[in-house]
């Protein structure tokens, strides 16, 4: 989904941006939707036993990156940014990667592994 | 001083700068959000067996609230829709819902969630001791389910003064109700309805407890790291509401009337910091409330 263009200076374009605009807010609603599903269905499963606790937290840290996948890409517009953004982002996820690397890293005993 | 690019794009970055801006700024709040993600990855992992509690959130309570944050960020990309449409009554009242759901969050958190908190009483039996509270405890129930110990017995404290009092020497707890039937197997997993403390008053005496606190930061590294998470997140939601309101104010009419498109630009601006909350408890919450 893209996001909605600049408004036009000309009325008549402006009518036809308006209605795109529209189709933009039903996808807005819908993702909504699905994200009040997802959490709904993150709770349900919360219940499951799914053999191991690990296997639970891998389950619902799944939907979670799905929802915030969703919250990114639709509601904060990266499914169509400027390039700049997703240099951006890009530095952040080596940076984020990096931390929990670093955590990962701290709490792993090779030797006592 | 007119402020430059605020709806046009700088010719260098193909931005307005307001854009630009917030990103940068949502760059260092991952940081900030992920540094604390690590540190409760690091103490969960870390945590020895039974010391990791489970169940002590309302889980109804906390999908309520994420339903509202949700509802909220569909609300603020369809006032900024609005303002996109030259639709300005809408944009009022689709920013009034996000507004309120905002408000609706932070009293949920601030005046029911965490106060229930602080009426509630853990104490940490010693190792030496565990076997002395056995009937409370049902330990040798969850070792022959492979289940983690339970160290730990929970409820309301009744003689409140023995907190403070050194000549009182136990603990008189309105029990919460896994400890009045502990070895039932409806009890092993956490509810997804709250249910309050018992009438049953279980007594601790205070030479078999290792600590015993209401559920504040100090209670245990469970509490710490769910306060400070919560708290900051928190800070981020009233920081929303108040630029939020300050747009749907007059200051915004006014805006609006001199340059349709800078308005709809902040708010987009402060719509994508909204969206970073909204994703930051998208996270929280299961690894708060469910797991």
């Amino acid at each position: 989904m893209n996001n909605p263009p600049d408004i036009s200076p000309a009325q008549h374009e402006t009518e036809q941006y308006a209605h795109d605009v529209s189709k933009h807010v039903r996808g807005y609603l819908i993702v909504g939707g699905t994200l009040i599903f997802c959490t709904a269905l993150t709770v349900f499963l919360s219940y499951v036993n799914f053999g191991s606790q690990k296997a639970n937290v891998s389950v619902a840290m799944l939907l979670a990156a799905f929802k915030a996948g969703l919250v990114a890409y639709i509601f904060m517009h990266l499914s169509a940014e400027k390039k700049l953004i997703y240099r951006v982002l890009l530095f952040t996820g080596i940076f984020v990667f990096a931390l929990f690397w670093l955590t990962y890293l701290a709490w792993y005993d090779p030797i006592s592994h | 001083m007119e402020i430059p690019y605020t709806v046009t794009a700088r010719p260098d970055t193909g931005l307005w700068n307001a854009k630009i801006g917030i990103w940068l700024f949502l760059a260092s709040e991952v940081m900030l959000f992920g540094g604390l993600f690590s540190a409760y990855i690091f103490l969960r992992l870390d945590a020895e067996p039974g010391y990791w509690p489970h169940g002590l959130l309302n889980v109804p309570v906390g999908t309520f609230n994420t339903a509202i944050l949700i509802a909220s960020s569909v609300t603020v990309v369809l006032a900024w829709a609005a303002l996109k449409m030259r639709q300005f009554a809408r944009y009022k009242i689709y920013m009034g819902i996000t507004i309120l759901c905002g408000v609706i969050f932070l009293v949920v958190k601030l005046g029911y969630e965490w106060p229930q908190k602080y009426v509630h009483f853990g104490a940490y039996i010693k190792s030496s001791a565990l076997e002395k509270y056995e009937p409370l405890l049902g330990n040798k129930h969850l070792l022959a389910e492979g289940l983690p110990p339970r160290v730990e017995i929970t409820g309301h404290l009744h003689n409140h003064e023995a907190l403070h009092d050194p000549k009182i020497k136990e603990y008189e707890i309105a029990l919460d109700p896994v400890y009045t039937d502990p070895t039932n197997p409806k009890m092993d997993r956490p509810h997804f309805l709250y249910v309050p403390p018992t009438e049953k008053i279980g007594v601790v005496q205070k030479a078999d407890v290792e600590r015993a606190t209401m559920f504040l930061p100090t209670h245990n590294t469970y509490f710490a790291t769910y306060f400070t998470i919560t708290g900051l997140h928190g800070l981020h939601v009233l920081a929303g509401v108040l630029v939020f309101t300050y747009f749907w104010l007059p200051v915004g009419s006014k805006l609006y009337r001199e340059n349709p498109e800078h308005l709809a630009n902040r708010v987009e601006v402060a719509g994508l910091f909204w969206h970073f909350v909204d994703l930051v408890w998208i996270f929280v919450f299961p690894l708060f409330y469910l797991l």
